[in-house]
């Protein structure tokens, strides 16, 4: 691991993750007691199913702060509420495509299935993940506040080449 | 006791914002008996001069309509706010950011290169590009800056309401100049529009079904539209559902789906990816391949979903990693 921060100047990606609670995040809580170790860049926040995570949420996390975003949700056919993980599915597909428009890597979003007795699993996708947001680099997408943003406006006004050489 | 001074101004923006105003048509007559305009650079001759003249907070309230991009549009704004006691965002443009905030897809060199050299009716052999600057025999003459990113009034001055829609029904500015001239406005910060989903006024609710499953995504010109049944129950991508209402659902009429020009109701942060959860998970379909299927028919889903409100969206812009370290907004 210490060859890898080397790489990219010691960067610790930060990934929000969002378990569901009946499979995935059951199985996170079965890789503890089960001594599996994974990378502690995850932060994990549970939710009842996968089908609750809203676009918003995501997007919501990049600008706080996320260098990547990991979805766990029930296998298909497996979800609590006969569908959210197919809902959550199809938003992640629209999403990732409006990630690239806006310039993200969707590499920086990820969505795995994982069933309650998939410890191993939760281990090996995070690690995974891990990894290659690190290769990614960081998003320098930082929280916004109004104050912020008005000390940028000041900022505008004092770039000076408006046209530049074509 | 003199009348309440009011001011009107226009930044990035179509002019429809300015049209509607005259669409009140004869109520505008006792607008115009109750209140005096000081400043409307679109209908009425007063100079900058003039409103720098004025004392701070002597107009009570401005109407500011547009999106922000520009260094004189800046200047503006802040003097009209230190003017006003009030201003009101007027129209999508300077509520979200409006259409001239798509621009925050681009930057500025390849909106200059798109302009100025790369459109196809363009010729410009002499390779002119508009300077800040520029010095001639009788002076110096120059331009304001254009800004990277388009803003909404509210990241630049301090607002206190927002009059939304594209432009503002007519029905809305009289309730607004009303509540303004009784004293009866409601709390700083809110949208004087009603905070529910556009659907609940619209004529085709009924046909509505309970779950919306798609199979195919369409745009109005690709089918014959149907002038009764639900416009996203025929696959057109109306809006409606997750849009604030007062417009009367005056595009359904028209038989052509809403795109969301009077804004988010209350509860949305992102109007842009809540329209991703929302219209996403309505295409039928459980199968990997077959989703990005249906889903590729949305062609556009940055113009579609974000039409008005970008620059008020969480992501702002464009991620642009050439500035890295500094930060994005």
């Amino acid at each position: 691991m210490s060859d890898a921060i080397n790489k990219n100047n010691g960067f610790e990606p930060r990934i929000v993750a969002f378990f569901c609670n009946w499979c995935t995040y059951t199985a996170a809580d079965l890789a503890g007691p089960a001594r599996m170790q994974y990378a502690a860049n995850v932060r994990v926040v549970r939710v009842m199913c996968s089908g609750r995570i809203d676009a918003q949420f995501i997007v919501k996390a990049f600008r706080e702060g996320a260098d990547g975003v990991l979805i766990g949700g029930c296998h298909p056919g497996d979800c609590h509420y006969q569908e959210g993980n197919y809902k959550a599915l199809r938003r992640m597909t629209l999403l990732k495509r409006y990630m690239t428009s806006m310039g993200i890597e969707p590499e920086r979003l990820r969505m795995e299935w994982i069933a309650a007795s998939e410890g191993d699993k939760v281990q090996k996708v995070i690690n995974q993940m891990t990894e290659q947001v690190r290769q990614l680099g960081p998003l320098h997408l930082e929280p916004m506040n109004v104050t912020e943003m008005h000390e940028h406006v000041a900022k505008e006004n004092v770039t000076v080449v408006q046209g530049g050489t074509p | 006791m003199s009348k309440p001074k009011v001011a009107f101004y226009w930044c990035a923006s179509c002019g429809g914002c300015e049209e509607a105003v005259v669409d009140l048509a004869e109520d505008i007559l006792k607008v115009v008996a109750a209140v005096d305009i000081v400043f409307w650079p679109v209908a009425l001759d007063f100079k900058k001069s003039d409103v720098e003249a004025m004392k701070d907070g002597e107009i009570v309230v401005s109407f500011i309509n547009g999106a922000i991009r520009s260094s004189e549009q800046h200047e503006m704004v802040e003097l009209l706010r230190r003017k006003s006691q009030v201003v009101i965002a007027f129209g999508s443009c300077a509520h979200l950011g409006g259409i001239p905030g798509l621009a925050n897809t681009f930057d500025r060199q390849e909106m200059i290169q798109e302009v100025y050299f790369k459109a196809p009716s363009v010729t410009n052999e002499e390779k002119m590009v508009p300077q800040l600057a520029y010095d001639t025999p009788s002076g110096t003459l120059t331009l304001p800056q254009l800004w990277n990113t388009v803003k909404s009034l509210d990241q630049v001055i301090k607002v206190e309401y927002y009059l939304p829609g594209c432009p503002p029904p007519v029905k809305l500015i009289n309730e607004a100049v009303g509540a303004i001239l009784s004293g009866k406005l409601p709390a700083p910060g809110s949208v004087l529009a009603p905070d529910i989903a556009l659907c609940e006024e619209c004529e085709r609710r009924d046909t509505k079904p309970e779950k919306m499953a798609l199979k195919s995504f369409k745009r109005p010109f690709e089918i014959e539209v149907d002038q009764k049944t639900c416009l996203l129950a025929q696959g057109l991508l109306c809006l409606g559902p997750i849009t604030r209402q007062g417009c009367g659902s005056a595009c359904p009429k028209g038989n052509m789906p809403c795109t969301g020009c009077m804004g988010p109701t209350g509860r949305i942060i992102d109007f842009g990816a809540k329209a991703i959860s929302a219209y996403a998970s309505m295409a039928d379909s459980n199968d990997d391949q077959e989703i990005i299927d249906i889903l590729s028919q949305i062609v556009d889903p940055i113009g579609t979903f974000h039409r008005y409100s970008l620059p008020a969206s969480q992501m702002h812009r464009r991620y642009q990693p050439s500035v890295q370290g500094e930060k994005q907004p």
